[in-house]
Order: C-alpha cells, then structure tokens, then sequence
C-alpha cells in the first residue's frame, strides 16, 4: 500500500461531481491511473512470484515440445510404469509414455483454453452486468433470474451437462466456461454499475442525447473497468480448477493429448498399486499453476481495490 | 426456472440421443424406434413438460438402460448424503475456529497463515487434494483404504475409516471460504461499539468472545456454509470417481459418459433443488439467531 493519493479514484469522484466539461479531462487522469497501478504491481511481491510461475508455464506451453527429452504422445508399452531414474526424470506411464515431458508439454491445452475462456466469460458477463445493471426494471429481473437458476448449480455438474450436449472438445470446453462464468462475472459488474448509473457524468450524458449503447460501454464501461480487471484475475484461476476438473472426468480435453487433468484421469487406478510418479507430477503441475495465477489475482486485487 | 434452465441445457444439442444409445452402426429404422420409445422425437416443450410433471410426481421417466431414474438415483444420494455430511461436520467448526482464531490475531504470522494457506487450499482442484492424500494416508502410513466404496453392510465405523479420506479433500477445499468468512466477521464485531463496552465493563475474555463477538460475527458465515453446500455438491463428483465411491457424483458422471440424459438431468436438478433447500434453510436460520431480523419481520 503506497500513501500517495490514488488518482484513481480521486479522478472518479471528480467526474462525479462536476459538470460536463470535465470530462474531458478523464482520458490523462485514467492514463495516470494506469501507470501508478503498474508501479505499484511491479513492486508486489505476490504478483511477481505469481508471475514467475506462471511465466514458466507459459514457457513450456510455447518451448515446452522443443526441449523436452522425449516425445510426450510416444508409447513404449514395454517400459510402462517405470520408477523416476535418471533416464526418466518422473517416470513413464501406464502406455509408457514419459511423464516429464507430458508434464512439460501439458502446459499448452490449459494455457490456451484458460484465458480464451475467462475472456469470453469475461465478454459476456460484462455485457450482461451492464445490461442488468443500467436499465433494471423488467429486462433486470428476467434476467437476474435466470442468473440465479445458472447459479444454483455447481459449475462442475453444469460444465458435465453442457459438455455431454455438445460432445466434448477444446471448443466445447472454453464456451462451458465461458457461459458458466459469464453469470458470476456478470453479478459483480452489475453491482458496480448500480452505484455509476447515479453518478451524474451518466444523467449529463443522457442528457446530451447519447444513445444508451454510448453511455453504457462510452461512458460507464471505463469506469468499472478496476472490478472487471480484479474479477477476470480471479476467475482465471477457478477456469483452471474447472478445466482440469473436467478434463478429469473426461469431458474437457481429449486424448491422447497430456493435459494434466487427463493424466490424472489416465493413471489414478494404478495408484493403489503403489505407482505414484504418473499422478503426482501432474496434479503438482495443477497444483502450482493454480497457486501462481492467485498470487497475480492476489497482486491485482489488492491495487486495484484501494 | 431452474428445471428450464437445466433441460434445455441438456437438450439445446442433444445430439442423436437414439443413436448415442444404439451405437454407430445400428440402421436407421431402430435408431428411430428407439427415440420413440424414449420420446425425443417429440418437441421440446412437450418434452419438457412431461419431464416437469412427472417430477413433481415423483415419476422422473426412465433411464435410457430401462431402469427408473428415481430407482438410479435414490440410492446414491444417500451415499453421497453420507460423505457430505461428514465433511461438513469437520470442516464447518474447524474453519470457524481457524477463522475466529485468525481474527483474534489479526496481522500476525498466524493469521497470514491460516488466510493464505486456506485460500490456497481452496483453490487447488480437489483431485490433486485426492492424489495427495491417498499418497501420504493409503499409500504412504497405510491407514487409510485407497477407495471409498465400504463392504456392503459395514459397521459405522469401518464407514468412517473409508469415508474420511475423501472427506478430507472436501475438507481442504471449503476451509477457506468458510475460514474467511468467519474472521472477517469477527473482526469487523472485534471491533464494534459493544465489544469495547463489554470489555470496559470488566467481563472477562472468554464471556465477550462468546456472548458478544461470536453471536455477531458468525452471521454472515451461515450463509456461506449454504452456499459452500451447493458448491460441496459439486466437488462430490470428482471425489466420488476419484474413490469409486457409488454416490450421487459417480452416478452423474457415468451417466454423462454413457448419455443417459433423462438420469443425467434428474440428477442436475435434484442437486440444484438441495442448493435451493440448503440456502432456504440458512435463511430461516439467520432470523432466528439474528434478532433484528426476526423482530423486523414479527412487526
């Protein structure tokens, strides 16, 4: 926490209480904005350590496939289930496939499929936040409810019903995610525009005449941007969690792919056969990617909501 | 609602359900016969109505393997009662505790490491909390059986030894939630008006935190529990394929490998009804554990 005054909100609240004019004045003040929050995460050591993890599974989604000593989809039936040694860092699997480099290459499906969807989520919540939250009324309750009802089922058996429907796929997977979150998303945007619509830089545009379309995304959408920013980081990493969940159940990606939830899938009847090494380092690999995207949503959060 | 929401989630692109069942090389003509006899040649909203109504009389259709859907699912959701039940027996007054604990020393290593290592435990997907666990109990030490599923007719205690291992991953992934609810609370009641004047007036410690901080801060908590209700459903899918256990979760995930779409969201919307009752339920219990509500609604 820094003890400079945050332009931030100093900007908002001017917005809001002087005339028309002044808006002129926000793109310099949103711009300063900016810069002193990228200053301040550069400076958080939990965003840096949450970029240092995820960076390097970023790493290996890209290079992952260059380096990795061997080729993750090769099955060796034979050599199946061998210990870690130095020949195979984390052992083989079931089909004898080299745990190391599936690990490594794993990265890639959830490094796309993540972010596409929190994006699409993202998208769409906001779209629907905003809807909701500006007009109310009829258009607010039909739609609130039908957020609700989504609500009322956990992600996971939605994510399970959804894809059944549709025949699971990559495709499949980033739009389950992306309409499942869309709805929670959609809330906290909704909330923060509920207190913007009556701030009176939206009344001096209405009453400019701008079409609705204008004030909503022109006018109110920049304003609620420091929640929809703290919401995506967060929601990266439940999109992770759901991905692999999934993935897991055998809905998400397909193989012979090495995604990590699929891995787990793959192997963990042969656990209690004492065959560790095709389980753990895959659901370690979860396991730290989840970690380091809540250490940026940490980071983000606690300079955004100040 | 909700049962809209869910049947046409099942049914938006239900694909060929005849032809899911048959498999591909079945001929047309029973492809056809078998979509008759199971109704999806009709239109959607006949369908869903007799879907609909036949919930409400308890006739939830027939599983595509031509068993009742009420007969496929009744048992499990016992089982999975079961589960569910004790890890929330563990982990309701845990976490209050952990988080009331957290709060009493708010900013002190302890409370950084019960707030951050309870988000971080909820945020790991609970197969890796799985694998982790039958590593070090089943595998590891031993004591623990490696699935879920207990002999048929097991005393409750050899239930629970086989029960609280998956338990526990359930476990792991609520704490946080419920743990930040609760020192959040207690926090904000720490430091309230009627806390200093309970301290100033001489009562000892123990008499504030009970009478005084607790009462107020565990509030906003219940309704958390009910909403992690809804969620501990949905978590119970992975844990129960993952310990082959036969509750509610396994039986949806089959049914969804296999496209038993009338199981599959009979299921749904059962989970979704114990999600509405669970929140009802914290409601009623928050009026009446908070006075202002229940004197608001009595005048």
């Amino acid at each position: 926490m820094s003890l400079t005054p945050d332009p931030a909100t100093a900007g908002a609240t001017e917005i809001g209480t002087t005339s028309p004019a002044a808006i002129g004045t926000r793109p310099s003040d949103a711009r300063v904005a900016a810069r002193e929050r990228l200053a301040l995460l550069r400076r958080s050591k939990t965003f840096i350590a949450g970029c240092i993890i995820v960076g390097f599974w970023v790493l290996c989604a890209i290079f992952g496939e260059l380096v990795v000593p061997k080729d993750p989809l090769a099955s060796d039936p034979i050599n199946d289930l061998i210990a870690p040694s130095a020949d195979n860092w984390f052992g083989t699997d079931k089909l004898g496939r080299d745990v190391f480099s599936r690990v490594i290459t794993g990265a890639r499906d959830i490094i796309i499929v993540v972010p596409l969807a929190t994006i699409l989520a993202t998208v769409l919540g906001t779209a629907l936040g905003l809807v909701t939250g500006y007009f109310r009324g009829a258009v607010d309750d039909v739609l609130s409810r039908i957020v609700d009802a989504f609500l009322a089922i956990p992600v996971i058996i939605m994510g399970l019903l959804i894809a059944v429907s549709l025949g699971p796929s990559k495709t499949t997977l980033i739009l389950t995610i992306g309409v499942l979150f869309a709805p929670i998303i959609s809330r906290t945007v909704r909330a923060a525009v509920l207190t913007e619509r009556e701030l009176e830089y939206v009344a001096a545009a209405r009453l400019r005449n701008e079409r609705t379309p204008y004030v909503l995304f022109g006018e109110i959408l920049p304003n609620v941007t420091a929640p929809i920013v703290v919401e995506f980081t967060v929601r990266l990493g439940y999109a992770i969690f759901l991905a692999a969940g999934l993935s897991f159940l055998g809905f998400g990606i397909q193989p012979p792919a090495p995604d990590w939830g699929l891995q787990v899938a793959e192997n963990y009847g042969v656990i209690s056969g004492g065959f560790w090494w095709p389980v753990l380092f895959p659901s370690l690999a979860i396991a730290t990617l989840v970690i380091g995207v809540n250490l940026i949503a940490d980071g983000v959060a606690s300079v955004f909501e100040r | 609602m909700l049962s809209i929401v869910i049947f046409l989630a099942a049914q938006v692109l239900p694909g060929d359900v005849g032809r899911r069942v048959l498999g591909p090389f079945a001929d047309q003509a029973s492809v056809d016969a078998m979509n008759e006899q199971l109704g999806t040649d009709r239109s959607l909203v006949v369908q869903y109505w007799d879907w609909i109504s036949g919930v409400f009389t308890g006739d939830l259709g027939e599983s595509i393997r031509n068993r009742e859907v009420s007969d496929v699912l009744i048992d499990p959701l016992v089982a999975s009662g079961k589960l569910a039940l004790l890890a929330f027996i563990i982990v309701v007054p845990l976490a209050i505790a952990g988080g009331v604990y957290a709060a009493m020393h708010e900013g002190s290593a302890r409370d950084r490491i019960i707030s951050v290592g309870g988000l971080s435990a909820t945020a790991i997907p609970e197969f890796v909390w799985a694998v982790i666990f039958i590593l070090i109990f089943a595998l590891g030490l031993g004591i623990f059986p490696t699935t879920a599923q207990f002999p048929a007719g097991a005393s409750v205690f050899t239930q629970l030894e086989y029960l609280l291992l998956p338990s526990l991953c359930l476990v792991c992934v609520l704490f946080g939630y419920i743990a930040r609810m609760a020192r959040a609370g207690t926090i904000e009641a720490l430091g309230a008006d009627y806390t200093r004047t309970a301290v100033l007036k001489g009562l000892p410690q123990r008499t504030v935190i009970m009478r005084h901080v607790l009462r107020n801060s565990l509030l906003p908590t219940i309704a958390v529990v009910a909403t992690q209700a809804g969620y501990l459903l949905g978590g119970l899918v992975i844990i129960e394929v993952i310990f082959n256990y036969n509750g509610i979760g396994l039986t949806l995930a089959r049914a969804a490998t296999a496209k038993d779409i009338p199981v599959l969201q009979s299921g749904v919307l059962i989970i979704g009804i114990v999600y509405l009752v669970a929140t009802l339920i914290a409601d009623i219990l928050y009026s009446i554990l908070n006075p202002r509500v229940r004197l608001g609604a009595a005048e």
